[in-house]
């Protein structure tokens, strides 16, 4: 074995490096896996890499996170859908944007952004729930969301007739840049139990 | 807010995209003049709500059932305002007419904030680009097959030919003359001869109800054995129907003598 030592890299390259290559954001444990991998196929002085732990990984990970933000690169680090990703600075998206001649985005329908919220919020949740809230059918919207992949068919309830119960997915974390359900407002207080508004009508 | 060019080009578009149901409706009407949403005088919503929903059939829209519903609502609530209140003892307890509306309409508010959010979240994302140089793409991943229709595709293949027929006059009630397990012979049959036929064609030429619900339950039924598979090659495009081996073992079925 004649491995030159100097020219292994250091673990904070090796995660900026899968973070870069990466087309989905990574969670702590897959980073944690792919290095231990590595390690054990490569075998030799690579093996030092099976030593590897997530509780490390974070740490490096944090540190890349405020270097990138010292360096001001254009560069973020940041936490989505319970994983991490490299993404441009927010205020440099019209360069790129007209670098890859990308126009707007296509956005979400008001009726679609509705059902969405209120899934986000219920989850799982019924279709004639959503119906309850926004007092129209909502086949089509669910239709097409289940299409886009921002929200899927978890399981069936047990009631009768057995309908469907619905739930967000991983691509509508992605889609909106949040890492959980918890980042949006109020959700504790919107979730499954209606909030009671005590009868105060005409007060 | 009301683009006028829109009604005229995307009727049914445009019956969602001003209003997207009936709470929408209401909330903008209070919003618009300021009524406090826990005392609504609900006189002067409905005659508004009504307005609205004339104008809109003027304009020749296509007014969908809920909003329907909902003048229905607004007048019962109206009417029950107008009755004395006859139990003086449990005053208390006697629900205001407006509550359950007012309940729907505070609930609904909520999440159409909660949905204004995420559309901010949406145009925030907007300027994000992730490596590939793209954003997150929104639709079908390579790891589910869009080839194959899904059950709302099928039900909406059923509805077409069920709207085709339209409504039946049933004067008499005649034995019923065609089962689910012919039907599955009939498609077994059939593609053994074509290799593949589209379901708008299996409806085609059938003048009963009933004929085409066994039908539909035939195909069903057999992509549940997994002898057919139904495939749609773009979304919301025809749906064909394939056999998945080539001998379709039909005895197996268990839908003998099945009616509908």
């Amino acid at each position: 074995m004649n491995e030159n030592l100097e020219a292994l890299p250091e673990l904070k390259q090796i995660i900026g490096a899968l973070l870069f290559a990466a087309k989905e954001p990574l969670k702590i444990s897959q980073i944690n896996n792919v290095i231990i991998n590595t390690g054990n196929i490569l075998k030799g002085v690579y093996l030092q890499y099976t030593k590897v732990n997530e509780e490390q990984i974070k740490e490096v990970i944090k540190e890349l996170e405020n270097e990138l933000k010292t360096l001001s690169v254009g560069l973020e680090l940041i936490k989505v859908a319970g994983g991490y990703r490299l993404q441009n600075n927010m205020l440099c998206g019209p360069f790129v944007r007209s670098l890859l001649e990308k126009n707007k985005t296509m956005k979400l329908s008001k009726p679609a952004l509705e059902t969405l919220a209120i899934i986000a919020y219920r989850q799982p949740c019924l279709r004639s729930e959503v119906e309850e809230v926004r007092g129209v059918s909502v086949d089509a919207v669910l239709r097409k969301l289940i299409e886009m992949q921002l929200i899927k068919v978890i399981k069936r309830s047990d009631l009768p007739g057995k309908p469907w119960l619905f739930g967000t997915t991983q691509r509508f974390l992605e889609h909106f840049g949040i890492n959980s359900i918890e980042e949006l407002p109020g959700s504790s207080e919107l979730k499954k139990i209606i909030p009671n508004e005590a009868k105060s009508i005409g007060g | 807010m009301i683009n006028e060019t829109n009604f005229v080009n995307d009727e049914y578009n445009v019956a969602l995209e001003v209003f997207e149901g009936p709470l929408d409706l209401l909330l903008y009407l209070i919003k618009k003049d300021e009524l406090d949403i826990h005392d609504i005088p609900i006189g002067r919503i409905t005659d508004q709500y009504l307005e609205y929903i004339n104008l809109m059939k003027v304009l020749d829209l296509n007014i969908a059932g809920d909003f329907m519903v909902m003048s229905s609502t607004l007048m019962l609530i109206k009417s029950r305002m107008l009755l004395p209140v006859t139990d003086q003892i449990d005053e208390e307890e006697e629900e205001d007419p407006r509550w359950d509306l007012v309940k729907q309409l505070l609930e609904y508010k909520k999440f159409k904030d909660i949905a204004e959010h995420l559309e901010d979240l949406e145009t925030n994302m907007e300027n994000i680009f992730v490596r590939e140089g793209d954003h997150v793409q929104l639709g079908a991943s390579p790891d589910i097959d869009i080839q194959d229709a899904s059950v709302f595709d099928l039900i909406t293949a059923l509805n077409d030919a069920l709207e085709r027929i339209g409504e039946e006059d049933i004067k008499e009630i005649f034995a019923e003359e065609y089962t689910v397990n012919q039907k599955v012979n009939y498609i077994t049959e059939t593609l053994k001869i074509t290799s593949s036929l589209s379901i708008s064609d299996l409806f085609d030429g059938m003048i009963s109800r009933q004929e085409i619900v066994c039908t539909f339950l035939a195909v069903l039924e057999l992509m549940k054995l997994n002898s057919i598979k139904a495939i749609q090659n773009e979304s919301f495009g025809s749906i064909m129907i394939e056999s998945t081996k080539t001998n379709l073992i039909i005895e197996d079925i268990d839908t003998n003598e099945k009616e509908v």
